[in-house]
């Protein structure tokens, strides 16, 4: 009997912590979900709060990267700066992945993503995207020893490093199925792959896979344009007009002082050269049709 | 010598607060990891006390739990509790937050399933013996089982303890940048002037944890050898 009543305390205690622990999870939650599901927050609540939460990559350099004194630095952030400037808010960064950065966003857990983000249209189903700020499409790097020129003879003992949730992975999985893919979670992981010949090319933006074989003797890019040519633009959480209106009429308007040029004249010059400078901007939001 | 620390990247460390940055995200690592190992440890040995229970229902219910947290990758747990509970109850958990609660949830999992072992493993004429001695059920268990129980315990507890430490490297997933992700934002920046960054930082995070892990292990061989 007496063994019995030591289990129903124990059973007693567990269930005690159980409910304090989901007491305390409970109070710590904010009443994202009060008003009727809406999870983000309108330009109006940004600016109220003196503060936007902008989800960048902090491993991508030149785009988004954190510098020897733990500052963010890059492409992205010059521009996500300006916003912040602009709206007269405190700006917080947040360190996002390839793979989560759509789930930020759903979440509410961010109020816009800029970590080179490219237009698709699976991605515009979740999430919307303002006007764009840069170009981009496919390519491929290669050891120099075998080059890799075209995907249609590919070797089928061969993999492709592609890091999950690109826009590469998306467009090899479509068009290239027979290719087989070696997935890596982030950015730094796949560049070490490819370094140590986990595989035999990496499928990634150009423009990394340009900036790459520029900074990595030994390697060549051998397709520099494959799929089509896509943008790259802030997004924010579906529905969330008040901030996207925003964020385009601010796009235009920094167009008349050639922002974006000015913004890859202090962080993209170093890497790619004043060549790719009218092949990546896109100024005031308008694609130019080469 | 200098020119080996240029070559292996290790002058990168010494570059503004990059150490210290290290740092930060081995302190950010060891509190998540820390945190959940302080609430698995007394929860893991309730929890384990009821998986040896004689009730069905206790038995099944922690059976059900403990697959759960055994089958599931903690990746996807720490998707579900960050990104799922914001979701599911409009909850806004902070990365940290919910990676101490997966690493909790993982930990009292895996501890329970550890104490029941070394429970069933203590013969039953132990039990017999001090029921025989007129001992209640609570004093059998203070005073004859839990001290054989925990030393039978220690070795397996530190495995996991050291598990939990490691498997940090997957909170950068959530957003929490600690050691590992503080690496590849170095090595990521200073690519392009030091070729060999990665050597030098991974070298640097692999002495960090082993630096972080040894204590415990250290702790752990004084405790089996002074109960012993």
């Amino acid at each position: 009997m007496k063994k019995l009543n030591l289990k129903k305390l124990l059973a007693l205690g567990l269930a005690a912590v159980a409910a304090v622990a989901s007491l305390t999870a409970c109070s710590s939650g904010t009443s994202n979900s009060g008003e009727g599901g809406k999870v983000y927050r309108t330009l109006d609540e940004i600016k109220a709060s003196g503060k936007i939460n902008i989800g960048v990559f902090s491993d991508k350099n030149p785009f988004g990267y954190v510098d020897e004194n733990g500052t963010y630095q890059g492409y992205d952030i010059y521009f996500g700066n300006r916003l912040a400037k602009d709206l007269g808010v405190e700006i917080n960064y947040v360190s996002t992945e390839a793979a989560n950065r759509v789930e930020y966003l759903e979440t509410g857990k961010v109020d816009i993503i800029l970590a080179n983000f490219t237009v698709t249209e699976e991605r515009a189903e979740k999430v919307d995207f303002a006007l764009p700020y840069m170009n981009v499409a496919l390519g491929v790097v290669s050891p120099d020893s075998k080059v890799i020129t075209s995907l249609d003879d590919w070797n089928a003992d061969d993999k492709m490093i592609v890091i999950s949730g690109t826009t590469a992975e998306l467009y090899l999985t479509k068009n290239y199925p027979d290719i087989k893919l070696q997935k890596y979670d982030t950015y730094a992981t796949a560049k070490s792959a490819m370094e140590n010949g986990n595989g035999a090319a990496w499928a990634n933006d150009n423009t990394e896979v340009i900036a790459f074989a520029k900074q990595n003797a030994g390697y060549t890019v051998g397709i520099d344009s494959l799929g089509s040519q896509d943008t790259i633009a802030p997004a924010v959480t579906k529905g969330n007009e008040t901030l996207l209106n925003w964020i385009n009429d601010e796009i235009k308007a920094l167009g008349k002082e050639n922002f974006f040029h000015a913004d890859y004249d202090a962080t993209l010059v170093d890497t790619y050269g004043a060549d790719y400078k009218e092949t990546l901007v896109v100024e005031g939001g308008e694609v130019k049709n080469s | 010598m200098p020119d080996l620390v240029t070559e292996l990247g290790i002058d990168v460390l010494f570059k503004g607060t990059n150490f210290l940055r290290l740092l930060g995200g081995l302190w950010s690592a060891l509190s998540i990891s820390l945190i959940a190992v302080a609430i698995s440890i007394p929860l893991g040995i309730i929890t384990g006390v009821l998986m040896t229970s004689k009730s069905r229902i206790i038995k099944a219910i922690l059976r059900v739990y403990l697959e759960i947290i055994r089958i599931m990758p903690q990746l996807v747990l720490l998707f579900l509790m960050f990104f799922g509970t914001t979701r599911a109850f409009g909850w806004d958990i902070s990365g940290e937050t919910a990676s101490v609660i997966v690493f909790a949830l993982w930990g009292t999992a895996e501890m329970g399933d550890l104490v029941r072992g070394a429970l069933i493993s203590i013969p039953k004429h132990q039990y017999e013996s001090s029921e025989a001695l007129g001992m209640t059920s609570a004093q059998t268990y203070l005073y004859i089982i839990i001290p054989q129980t925990v030393r039978r315990l220690i070795p397996l507890s530190i495995n996991l303890i050291t598990r939990m430490i490691k498997t940090t490297s997957l909170v950068l997933m959530i957003g929490v940048v600690e050691v590992l992700k503080v690496a590849q934002q170095i090595i990521e920046a200073n690519r392009m002037t030091s070729p060999n960054v990665a050597f030098g930082i991974y070298l640097t995070v692999f002495v960090l944890y082993f630096l972080a892990c040894w204590p415990i292990s250290l702790l752990a061989k004084y405790l089996e050898k002074k109960w012993s």
